[in-house]
């Protein structure tokens, strides 16, 4: 059951989205996050879909994955669509008991529907084209600035691609934890939240026990290996920006250049 | 032929915590590990074996004498990036000790650490991960591999340095029979053609007995140390340190007890099928 996660997944493949350099990719998705925070109505969100589909086009990602991976939000955003339907004031469209919902209502919980699937999509599309490691590098490199300032960001790359090595280890343990208990008559699927959420201590506490013993095991490994921080280190893989990434840059910035101009003329 | 690791009157103590009286792994131990051999150390558990793996490459400091290693004084602090380029080690557990999610990530880890350009890293990734016989598995995610398969993974992330010296700490402990055989071959065969000394731990007297020099410790003691055969023999010994000899060499032992006159250095299947042979043959 918990082999289900989709949690950044990674679909490999070679399309032009795939081959752009993860630094560009981090920075065209913080610059989509603006552009969809900036676009103000219909002509703009249409743009910015239309640059969302046809990425999806080209990176060969089905529909049918985009929804899946929806499917667990889909209470946040009925949430999200509800309350502002509810609690928008202005003019009047539907009334009954103590409830109105009003035009800006609706108005405003298409626009936040259409937003926060379009932002998860979005960033979606980032871990959907871009290989843990390949990000983690990117990442370190787009941050090394921050080096001057004395933020670890070496240690903060290093951390985040050992858990994400991780997460496929530890859900095998626990898959075998949950068969062990199961084994000794623990029972996890009756009972009310409370006995539920009581009958997870068994699987917990080996759990972090075993990670604790894993991070200690590794952390050995890993000075036997000769591993003494960032410091003189260096890569195998050399990023290099290629034509193809200035491209990509050049229409993440028209893009948003585009909405910023439309927001002025209100559309 | 040189001394590549030199224990000289080492004694270690785990020090004393909240939960464990301070206790004494071994003393005045004396130990001499030459350049391109292949060293198999068999004991039980407790045996100090593991602690004894643990000096090679600086993990556990001597409380008492030294440990040289390729010249090095493991008290050294400041050398110890330079012990441990010389003295790999490999671990029980292959999970624990890979460290990216992509094989050949994960071998070039060492050499990344050691500061090496990029085009040579490539250069020893394909090298080591060719040794290893795991080439062909460079891009895959490791958890999907088996134990054996990880754990030459994890050897080819330590060949990766272009150590003098392996020491592996149980490392087929984990693993199925052909995940074990597999390890074995890469190891031995690591030091017949590549000339890196290998120092294998084990509680497997099939692996011990493939190696150019057996030491057998009990409570932290030396108690034995010669060819695999020679040990062997002493069956005695090796029982009273709660080992059990080869099938091979039990077999023979027994049938000398009966009152039958046959070496018991032939270890190999193969080498006591013919000593019986020539027996039966020779009785008749």
């Amino acid at each position: 059951m918990l082999k289900d996660i989709t949690l950044g997944q990674y679909f490999p493949g070679k399309t032009f989205i795939h081959r752009l350099d993860p630094r560009t990719k981090l920075i065209i998705t913080v610059l989509y996050i603006v552009t969809l925070f900036t676009a103000h109505w219909l002509v703009s969100y249409a743009l910015v879909l239309a640059f969302l589909l046809m990425c999806l086009r080209v990176a060969k990602i089905p529909l049918v994955t985009i929804g899946k991976s929806l499917k667990p939000l889909v209470i946040i955003i009925i949430l999200t669509a509800v309350l502002n339907m509810f609690y928008t004031p202005g003019e009047e469209l539907v009334s009954f008991w103590r409830i109105t919902i009003t035009k800006e209502g609706v108005f405003n919980a298409v626009k936040m529907v259409l937003r926060i699937t379009m932002l998860i999509t979005g960033t979606f599309m980032l871990t959907y084209t871009t290989s843990p490691i390949m990000l983690t590098d990117g990442l370190e490199m787009l941050l090394n600035p921050l080096k001057k300032i004395k933020v670890p960001v070496h240690e903060l790359a290093m951390m985040m691609s050992i858990a994400l090595r991780f997460i496929p280890t530890l859900i095998e343990e626990t898959d075998k934890i949950i068969s062990a208990q199961k084994a000794r008559g623990a029972d996890f699927e009756s009972g009310n939240i409370m006995q539920r959420a009581k009958a997870l201590i068994p699987i917990l506490v080996p759990l972090f026990i075993s990670s604790f013993r894993r991070a200690d095991e590794l952390a050995v490994a890993m000075e036997c290996r000769c591993y003494h921080g960032g410091e003189g280190r260096t890569r195998m893989r050399i990023l290099k920006f290629s034509a193809n990434d200035w491209i990509a840059l050049g229409i993440g910035v028209a893009l948003l250049v585009t909405v910023i101009v439309l927001k002025v003329f209100g559309l | 032929m040189s001394e590549l690791i030199k224990f000289e009157n080492t004694t270690f103590a785990y020090p004393e915590s909240s939960e464990n009286l301070a206790q004494l792994v071994f003393e005045n131990l004396n130990l001499e590990i030459e350049e391109g051999s292949f060293v198999a150390v068999l004991g039980h558990n407790g045996s100090g074996k593991s602690t004894l793996a643990k000096h090679m490459n600086s993990v556990l400091l001597p409380s008492g004498g030294k440990v040289w290693i390729a010249g090095y004084d493991s008290l050294n602090e400041a050398d110890i990036i330079n012990i441990r380029r010389n003295v790999g080690m490999v671990f029980q557990n292959p999970d624990n000790q890979i460290v990216s999610n992509v094989v050949e990530e994960d071998v070039a880890f060492a050499p990344e650490n050691l500061g090496i350009p990029p085009a040579e890293i490539r250069q020893r990734v394909d090298e080591a991960l060719k040794l290893v016989g795991m080439y062909d598995y460079r891009d895959h995610a490791p958890h999907l591999l088996s134990g054996g398969q990880k754990q030459r993974i994890a050897i080819a992330g330590v060949i990766a340095m272009r150590p003098r010296c392996i020491v592996l700490d149980e490392p087929t402990a984990m693993l199925d029979p052909k995940g074990r055989k597999d390890v074995i071959e890469t190891i031995s065969r690591l030091n017949r053609e590549s000339g890196i000394t290998v120092v294998l731990i084990t509680h497997h007297m099939s692996e011990a007995a493939r190696a150019d020099r057996l030491i057998v410790m009990s409570d932290g003691k030396i108690i034995a140390d010669d060819v695999p055969q020679n040990v062997f023999c002493d069956v005695k010994l090796l029982n009273s340190a709660g080992l059990t000899v080869p099938d091979t060499t039990a077999l023979l032992y027994e049938l000398n007890e009966l009152g039958a006159d046959l070496p018991l250095k032939a270890v190999s299947v193969s080498e006591c099928a013919e000593v019986l042979y020539d027996y039966i043959t020779k009785g008749n």
